[in-house]
């Protein structure tokens, strides 16, 4: 039996050409589950340097060391991180310099744990404070298209953007309940 | 000349313009408050990126940059609050061992720029001993003029990635600011790097 991947099962692979696509050359992230099968697909690449942080606003600062010295680069991160990385948002603001982020939601759509639900329900507004042009992808079918806007807005406009993949696209994680 | 202080310590502008003297292409980024003003009293230069904020940020920028620009040193100078706020970013860089990025820490046991509180260093917390335990081979501690020349041609060599904490005198001196717009700081640092394609990129 041969199987044809889904558009719900393919989008991360979508997601990674895009990246080839916009020549991006770094990506920072601290992992999310729903982020797993992109990780893998950039650390499988020769051209792609793969930086794993403590914290994401270290991804803040990295994504904006990289394009001093001319590179492209993305933050991956789950929406908790986004908490983190609030004070170091004003250095893509002050300095006017790309920052895309592609964050997947917890918190958000049948989310079991109450720690998430804070950070998730608050993750557009504090991006939004902060200066972000924030876009959501709800269906498998949204997320390319949001994340290669969110990628040109960020280099075409020279400021912080961030694509939030939605937890009805992810699915939420149930610890078996 | 590195001059020493009355306290028998490091004076910090010395220090700085020891690293700094015939840089060479050596990309420079300075950490929110007195180090940025150090390296700008230094001679400000496009090579420079002195930060007005992200405080924690620096080593890790130092990263982003020295990866992006593998065969160019990146020296990040900071301070010793700046530093222990994103201090996990030890960690980070020791995962990507990078040859040509080099963090210096002026360590003055202070946070300066608030009211000269003190900081975790002046309470025996071993910065280079972290930077150490967390993968960066060549740590050190600097407390001299013969062990600041050293540390200036290791940089130099280019066998990084390299940490050094710098005991410093802990003076407040004049300010000696770099321009404020960091649109500006960030395109000129790029059109150095990368000429004139910078703004077209």
């Amino acid at each position: 039996m041969t199987t044809v991947p889904d558009a719900a099962e393919d989008w991360p692979d979508q997601i990674y050409d895009l990246l080839k696509q916009h020549e991006i050359r770094q990506v920072a992230l601290v992992p999310d589950a729903g982020h797993s099968r992109l990780i893998k697909r950039c650390l499988a690449d020769n051209d792609i340097k793969v930086t794993t942080l403590t914290t994401e606003e270290e991804g803040i600062a990295l994504v904006f060391g990289a394009w001093l010295g001319g590179e492209k680069a993305v933050l991956l991160m789950q929406s908790s991180g986004v908490g983190n990385c609030i004070n170091m948002l004003s250095v893509p603001v002050s300095h006017r310099t790309p920052c895309p982020m592609i964050v997947t939601m917890r918190g958000d759509y049948g989310e079991f744990n109450p720690f998430q639900v804070p950070m998730g329900n608050a993750t557009q507004t504090v991006l939004e404070a902060m200066g972000t042009l924030v876009k959501r992808a709800e269906t498998p079918e949204d997320v390319a298209p949001t994340v290669d806007a969110t990628l040109r807005m960020a280099f075409n406009t020279y400021r912080p953007t961030a694509t939030l993949i939605g937890q009805r696209v992810i699915g939420a994680k149930t610890f078996g309940k | 000349m590195i001059e020493v202080a009355e306290s028998g310590k490091l004076e910090r502008r010395s220090v700085v313009r020891a690293l700094l003297e015939d840089r060479g292409e050596m990309l420079a980024i300075g950490g929110l408050g007195a180090p940025a003003w150090d390296i700008t009293a230094a001679g400000d230069t496009p090579q420079n990126l002195p930060l007005w904020g992200g405080m924690g940020g620096a080593a890790v920028m130092g990263l982003g940059l020295a990866l992006a620009q593998p065969t160019k040193p990146v020296l990040v100078i900071t301070g010793d609050g700046e530093m222990l706020m994103g201090v996990g970013s030890l960690a980070t860089i020791a995962t990507k061992q990078p040859r040509n990025l080099s963090v210096v820490v002026l360590d003055n046991e202070h946070y300066g720029e608030t009211g000269m509180q003190e900081t975790a260093t002046r309470h025996g917390v071993d910065l280079a001993g972290m930077a150490k335990a967390a993968g960066i081979v060549d740590s050190r501690k600097v407390t001299t003029p013969a062990e600041l020349l050293a540390l200036r041609d290791a940089i130099r060599a280019g066998h990084g990635p390299i940490f050094a904490q710098v005991k410093i005198d802990a003076a407040s001196l004049p300010l000696v600011l770099p321009p404020r717009e960091a649109s500006i700081l960030q395109a000129r640092m790029r059109e150095a790097i990368l000429g004139p394609k910078a703004h077209l990129q």
